[in-house]
């Protein structure tokens, strides 16, 4: 069986050939959870982006491959792989906000994706959404769906949001710190009903964080990345009882609630980070595209 | 939520003031021959500068008084309301129309479309407005459709600049790239996703621009460059009332007073409208 998600060597740079993903490979097979745990700006929003087929003009992939259910989705012309991407992947974003339409009725704008782009009747695109609120456990489905994003809370926003991503029941989804936005005290029951509904669906999720607390709960298999660059790769039970990298131990340590939960945040250990960026910069020496 | 909303909407004195204004101008415009006390183009030398109806040597049925040709000034400034409303639509929806597309390509797809769009509205904007309408109306001939044309040949710039800036911003929010996951055309992203969020502007600067168009026919009948000097129009009616302002001081002041509450109106209808179509600030 093929992985759900596969992806292979891919490297991006920028317009002044700055590398933003080095090498990358992960892979996330069918209902598994994995997680892409990394410091703000290390480039897994770019992963994810790339994934989906939205990196901003100015990234290029310059080397690598990426597959979704073994499609190479280089290998695809351009209306071929949006198709492929929209039937099979979605997206839980970051900031539930902005990723609704503030001009749109939510109830419109849920069914609107299920019966354009996928054909579905009204009625039976209907029926999906009212149940998948239900899952979501929103109780007043007929006001959510008569309302304005506006007019909801962040936790709702997004409850809609993780509606919506689950709705077509897609193979993967790239799920980009869906709770980073949130309030602290919702921030746990949306997280519960993410690994609930992946549960219940069996849908592969990649799940991009940079809390070391959240991926314990909710995945089985973690990537570590640093400056664009995968330093780790294991299963979470193995990563915590036994980190390899010093980069990913650097960052337990950063993680107050594995050492004393009293402890403020600090910083990583700059050491740690001097010793990477000096390795990163001498394999950036040598590194040519199609030879990476 | 909901009753405070109706509530304050409902209380949006701007909007019924503005709006109230603007519709019986039109509806008095509409039906000018109906409504219109006199015959606007009659001359009596018998009745030349008439005062208003409150002041004394008033006449029954002239009720601002007349001009120095004995024509009713209030039917003048009603029949004067037809042009200045037919100006108003015409060439602020033109304008509208060209520049809002134009702004919204430009805006949402940005790249080379943006930089040509972006380009030309610079040249156009280096020409001083009224300059340019007076040359463009030089060149195009003077009648009612010149003017239309050349205030909307002016004007769509105001549109572009505004509906790109916007369209843009928009252009970056996530729900346009999770449009882009979910398989949505770029065409139709823009047209379904974007354009309804910059409606609200839309509608605020065509109203503001009808509130431009008129002012911009007045200027345009002043200086002689409009209709034909026979049919009134409240610009050339302004012109005249300046001539005679010390014999007649009505015929300047009551068109001044109707184009000035016009254009408020307009402007104000506008933002009004805003305020109401968006459902943010709403
Ligand atoms: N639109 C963009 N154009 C160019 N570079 C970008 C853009 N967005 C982010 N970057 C850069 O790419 C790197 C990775 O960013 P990102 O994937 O957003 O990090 P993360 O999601 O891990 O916080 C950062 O160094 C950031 O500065
Ligand atoms: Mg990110």
């Amino acid at each position: 069986m093929s992985a759900c998600l596969d992806i292979r060597g891919l490297s991006a740079v920028l317009p002044n050939g700055q590398r933003v993903l080095r090498s990358v490979s992960l892979s996330v097979q069918p209902g598994e959870v994995r997680a892409l745990v990394g410091e703000s700006g290390a480039g897994k929003t770019m992963i994810g982006k790339a994934v989906l087929g939205v990196l901003p003009k100015s990234v290029r992939i310059v080397e690598g491959e990426m597959l979704i259910e073994g499609e190479d989705l280089g290998r695809l012309d351009p209306k071929a792989r949006r198709t492929l991407i929209g039937a099979r992947t979605a997206l839980i974003p970051q900031d539930p906000l902005t990723a609704l339409n503030p001009s749109r009725r939510i109830g419109p704008q849920m069914t609107d994706r299920l019966v354009r782009i996928l054909g579905w009747s009204t009625e039976t695109a209907d029926q999906r959404i009212r149940q998948l609120l239900d899952e979501v456990q929103i109780r007043d489905p007929e006001r959510v769906l008569k309302s304005y994003p506006h007019e909801l809370s962040g936790g709702m926003r997004q409850r809609v949001l993780i509606a919506a991503a689950f709705a077509a029941e897609p193979r993967l989804i790239v799920a980009d710190e869906p709770t980073t936005a949130l309030d602290v005290t919702v921030q746990k029951q949306i997280l519960r009903l993410i690994a609930q509904l992946q549960r219940d669906h069996g849908t592969a999720i990649l799940f991009v964080t940079h809390d070391l607390g959240v991926v314990a709960k909710i995945s089985q298999k973690v990537s570590v990345l640093y400056a664009g660059k995968v330093v780790e790769e294991a299963d979470s039970s193995a990563l915590f009882a036994n980190p390899q990298h010093p980069y990913t131990r650097a960052l337990m340590a950063a993680t107050p609630r594995y050492t004393d939960p009293f402890a403020s945040l600090k910083p990583v250990d700059e050491s740690v980070l001097a010793g990477l960026a000096a390795e990163i910069a001498a394999a950036d020496q040598a590194w040519r595209p199609g030879h990476g | 939520m909901d009753e405070a909303n109706v509530a304050r909407r409902g209380l949006s004195p701007r909007l019924w003031l503005a709006g109230g204004w603007l519709l019986l101008a039109l509806l008095a415009a509409i039906f000018a021959p109906l409504i219109a006390p006199q015959d606007p183009l009659a001359q009596d030398l018998m009745l030349e500068r008439l005062p208003p109806f409150w002041l004394d040597g008033a006449e029954p049925g002239y009720w601002l008084g007349t001009d120095s040709l004995g024509r009713d000034l209030l039917s003048r400034l009603i029949f004067g309301g037809r042009i200045a409303f037919i100006v108003a639509f015409a060439a602020a929806t033109s304008a509208c129309l060209l520049g809002s597309a134009l702004g919204l390509i430009a805006g949402y797809f940005g790249g080379w479309p943006d930089r040509i769009i972006s380009r030309i509205v610079d040249v156009w904007m280096a020409f001083p407005p009224v300059l340019f309408a007076i040359l463009l109306v030089a060149v195009l001939g003077t009648g009612l459709s010149s003017v239309i044309l050349a205030i909307a040949i002016i004007d769509w710039t105001r549109f572009c600049r505004v509906i790109r800036a916007e369209a843009m911003s928009q252009a970056r929010m996530d729900y346009v790239e999770s449009a882009r996951i979910a398989g949505y055309g770029r065409v139709g992203i823009m047209l379904r996703e974007v354009l309804p969020n910059v409606l609200p502007s839309v509608v605020a600067l065509l109203s503001l621009e009808m509130g431009i168009a008129v002012i911009v026919e007045a200027i345009l009948s002043f200086v002689n460059l409009s209709i034909s000097t026979d049919d009134p129009t409240w610009g050339s009616i302004i012109a005249e009332g300046r001539l005679s302002i010390h014999q007649a001081w009505w015929v300047l002041v009551f068109p001044l007073i109707t184009l000035i509450l016009t254009v408020l109106s307009f402007t104000q209808f506008g933002e009004a409208l805003k305020a109401r179509f968006d459902p943010v600030l709403r």
